[in-house]
This record gives structure tokens, sequence and C-alpha cells, in this order.
């Protein structure tokens, strides 16, 4: 069901992507027959219940887990191991807690460019991200010192200064509460106008994917869940949340959404 | 200037419909008033130091040297009072660091040629067990070939050791080194797997996708990462090393505290032994302080989180 193509060549293709896990004998298909386009530039979050694989799915995108069968091609090339072209938000922010914030860039970004630019280009290269995500005020600080809002900034700007073709984000918000989730999803979404940089999001929030995505693909229950729809959100940027509450295109992509995953594709739990 | 400054600072904070101050009370009363605050703040916390830290263990030992006082003041008494060991062990208290001659010395250089032997042993065990054990940390299938053999290894006590070392060494003084190592060796390569065994999968996947190399990833995300499981090995390896060097040194014999106790012994001079004990145990508190607070200055931040 997924869409043929963008009008882009695609950017990041995923070719009848499938994915089983072994136990001893037994072997749990999670994902199956997955195909999906992303066009350069393009923010695409995906959606689903607890257990459909979407983390498998961003995982299998950074190299981190091996597919069972099918490739993932960015720009034209396979890739199957991970590195920082697809560089990952993780979910728990994942900040080495021995190194400060501004280490926790450096770590990233002297290995990347370590052979590319001089020392004094690698400093100005780190501050410049952290400004980015508005972190200079704690560059001495340790993760233990800072908040959980804050740690997400910090992985932000470790994703982001690797100048990666991809940026991966694994419910970069799940751990938060609204408020700092709302502060940080404009950051994103900030980010994302200034850099034009490709983005995929998992989420399982439906606010938060109608609001920051382009395009809004739709996972099915697992086991074997593949991608059950795909939704464009053809919303001008900038968006303003505020703006959006009352925007029509805003609340029918949200229905859209609500209604395949609590109407046609309810979770597991909730169906049983 | 100052006052200057600080009479506006307070006239500013003072609304207009109200009376000003005096300048005598603006200017003089609240610093007075910090500055003796931080004093006596200062003040409290010494006392409040020497009241829950100091106090309670020095009471603890006059009451001890008091019961042994009375234990062994009898005629028939089998060890020496603490007065006796004062009026002939003194000087053993008093200078540990005298030279006359080569078995002359005072206890603090017998202390340094034991510490010495510790540092060596203890320092070989330390680099090749964090480096044995990032390995079984890391690998599978170390772990399952060489785990039985070091749990087996690891309960042999560290004497039995020596009459094999010094058939391989034919010498005490590397014999005694090699009992510490083996004895320090163990703790240190099983805290050091676990910790290794326990980095989350998330700083694994962060060096994955930096690519990070071997070397690197070894530096810069397992040795930090493990850090806190493997001070704790080193602890207690350091407290294992000191308790097998002052055995060691008993059958080797040569220059050391474990020696110095041996030969006291075999010239009846208990007094010299009891001092003796309180320089090993004060030392191996040290020591064992002294890991401890290593591990806090590396590991700071880690443990936090």
């Amino acid at each position: 069901m997924s869409r043929p193509d963008v009008t882009n060549a695609p950017y990041l293709k995923l070719d009848h992507i499938a994915k089983s896990f072994q136990r001893g004998a037994s072997s749990t298909e999670v994902l199956r027959d997955i195909n999906l386009s992303i066009a350069d530039g393009e923010y695409v979050a995906i959606i689903g219940h607890s257990g459909c694989g979407k983390s498998t799915l961003l995982n299998i995108i950074a190299g981190l887990t091996p597919v069972s069968s099918g490739a993932v091609l960015l720009e034209n090339q396979e890739v199957n191991s991970p590195g920082p072209d697809r560089a990952v938000v993780f979910q728990n922010h994942s900040l080495l807690p021995w190194l400060t914030v501004y280490e926790n860039v450096a770590l990233a970004v002297n290995k990347v460019f370590g052979s590319r630019k001089s020392r004094a280009e690698r400093d100005a290269w780190i501050r410049h991200n952290l400004a980015l995500v508005h972190m200079t005020h704690a560059l001495d600080k340790r993760p233990s010192e800072i908040s959980g809002g804050m740690k997400q900034r910090v992985g932000i700007a470790r994703a982001l200064a690797m100048e990666p073709k991809i940026l991966l984000l694994d419910e970069p918000f799940g751990a938060l509460d609204a408020l700092t989730r709302a502060h940080l999803q404009d950051s994103v979404m900030e980010i994302h106008a200034r850099l034009k940089n490709t983005m995929i999001m998992i989420t399982h929030d439906v606010d938060e994917a109608v609001l920051l995505s382009d395009r809004i693909v739709m996972m099915t229950n697992g086991p074997a869940a593949t991608i059950g729809e795909v939704m464009e959100v053809p919303l001008e940027r900038p968006r303003k949340r505020l703006d959006l509450v009352e925007d029509p295109t805003y609340t029918h992509a949200r229905a859209g959404v609500l209604e395949f995953l609590y109407a046609r594709h309810k979770a597991p739990s909730i169906a049983a | 200037m100052a006052t200057a400054k600080l009479k506006t600072a307070i006239d500013g904070g003072v609304r207009p419909d109200q009376p000003k101050p005096g300048p005598q009370t603006a200017e003089i009363i609240p610093l007075k008033r910090a500055e003796e605050g931080a004093l006596r703040r200062q003040a409290g916390r010494f006392g409040a130091w020497i009241l829950v830290s100091v106090l309670p263990p020095m009471l603890t030992v006059a009451l001890l040297l008091l019961i042994w006082q009375l234990a062994f003041s009898g005629p028939g008494a089998t060890l020496p009072p603490p007065s006796t060991v004062w009026k002939e062990a003194h000087d053993l208290i008093l200078q540990p660091f005298y030279w006359a001659g080569s078995q002359d010395i005072g206890l603090g250089w017998r202390v340094l040629t034991s510490l010495q032997r510790v540092a060596i042993g203890f320092g070989l065990a330390a680099v090749v067990g964090v480096a044995v054990g990032s390995i079984i940390g890391q690998s599978i299938w170390a772990m399952r070939g060489l785990d039985p053999v070091f749990q087996v290894l690891r309960t042999v006590p560290p004497l039995a050791w020596l009459p094999i070392s010094l058939a391989a060494f034919r010498d005490a003084n590397p014999s005694a080194i090699f009992v510490i190592f083996i004895t320090a060796i163990w703790p240190i390569i099983i805290n050091t797997a676990v910790g290794i065994r326990n980095i989350p999968q998330d700083y694994r996947n962060v060096a994955a996708v930096l690519r990070l190399n071997s070397a690197e990833f070894f530096l810069k995300i397992m040795l930090p990462g493990a850090a806190p499981y493997i001070f704790t090995g080193l602890r207690i390896g350091i407290g294992l090393s000191w308790l097998a060097i002052v055995a060691a040194e008993m059958l080797t014999g040569g220059v050391g505290i474990g020696f110095f106790i041996w030969d006291a012994w075999n010239s009846s001079r208990l007094p010299d032994i009891v001092v003796a004990l309180l320089y090993i145990g004060l030392v191996g508190f040290i020591l064992d302080k002294f890991v401890a607070a290593a591990g806090r200055f590396v590991t700071r931040g880690t443990a936090a989180s």
C-alpha cells in the first residue's frame, strides 16, 4: 500500500525489508515487506502501536540490526552497518555519563571530522551545534546535572554534529513531560527548517506526528507488521502549534491517523 | 567607595515612603553579621566533624586500651599490656625512619619495603586483571573457557602459591611479588568482566554509529563505563595484597614488615609485634582509602547517573 515514489529521486529507499528473530528452532517474523522511498529533506514520522516493530525498523535503517531480507539503499548504495551518515537520537538520550555536555558532542565531532577539520574548527563546530539546541550555557555540566529535556537536546546536538545524511529519531521526546516535549518539537522544526536535513522519527504521539512530518507512515500491528498506510500532511511550513489547532487540514490529518490506529488497527491488548 | 555603593544599594531597596535607615546601621551591621555568621558556620562545621567522625573512634580506642591494660596487668599475663608496649617499644612508634645498620631500621622503612613489593605485584595485577577481565567481559567464548578455571584458581589461598613460586623464581623477592599478583588479580578480573558485561547497549550503539575502532571503544567506552566495577575490584585486590604480603614475608625473610614480626616472635619481643600490627592496620586502612578516593575521582559523574 506504500506510495510508489515521491516526486524527487528516492534519497533513502527501503526495498522489501523483512526481519525475523530466531530463538532456537522457533522464529518470529517482526517485519515483512517494508517498501518506502524518502526524498532528500523530507520529514517522515513512523507511527504504530507498541510492539509493531517500528523501533526495529529504525534500527535497521541505522544499521544496528541486520535485515533478514531486502535492503536499505541510501543514495543508491546499500547500507548494512551503522555509520555517522545515519545519526541516531536515542530514546533515552544515551549520553555518556562520565563526559561533560561539550565532551559528549566532541567525541562525535572528533571521530567524524578528526582528519578533516582543525582543532579550532572542531571546537567552533561543537559550540555551533550546541548553540542550535540552546545548550551553550551548560557546556561543562555532566548529564546527571541537567534535566531530561536538556539531555535530549544534547543528544540531538551530538547527532546533528555528525552532519548526517539522515537523522533518525527514536521516540526522542517519549520520556519528557508535555511542556518540555512541545518546546523540543519546536526546536526540531526550527532545526529542520534551517538545515533542510532528512529526518525519520519514530513516535506514538499522533499530534507530534502531524505537527512535524511531511508524511506519516502508519504501521499495522505485529507480529509480521508492515506499512499499512502512508499519509501526506500538506501543511505549509513554518508551522505554528497554536494556528494549527483550528486548521482543517491539521484536524483532518489527525483524524486520519487516529482512525487508522484506533478503528482499523487497534492495539492487540485493546482488541483482545 | 564601597560604603557609598552599599548605601545606595540598600537605599534602592527601600520604598521611598518609608523612613530611610541611618547610614551607620546600613553600612556596618550587615557586613559584620555576615562575617561573623560565616566564621561561626565554619567553626560549627568543624565542631560537628569532631563530634561525628573523631570523637567516637577515640572513645572506642581509649576503652579498648583500658580493657587491655586491666586484662594483662596481672602477674601471670601472657601478653604485654599497653603500658609495657609503650615502655619497651616507643622508639618504634616515635622514630619510624631511623637507620642503624641493615637489620636495625625503623618500621617506616620496613613498611616502605613491603609497600614496594605490593606496588609492583598489585600494579601488574591491575594491568593484567583489567586486560583479561575486558576480554572475558567482551567475549562470550572467552568467558565460557576461562571463567570456570578462574573460579577454581581464585579459591587457592595466597600462601599455597608460595612454594610453587619459590621453586619457579628461586628467589624470595620475586616470589613474594608473585604471591601478591596472584592474590590480587582474581577480584580485579571478575569485577572488570562484570562491569564490561553491564555496559548498557545504548553506549555500544553510540560507539557503533560513530564507528569507533576497538582501541577507541576500549579507551572511551569500555574503561570509563566499567570504571565503578573496576575500582571495586581494585579495592578488594589491594586489601588482599596487604593481607598476603605480611604472610609471604614471614616465610621469605629479608626486609619487610612481615619478616619483622617473625623475627620479633623468634626473639620474644612481643611489644614490637604489637607496634608492627598497629602499623600494618594503619597502612592497610590508608591503602583502602587511597584506592577508594582514586575511584571516586576517576568515576565522578558516572555513579550519579
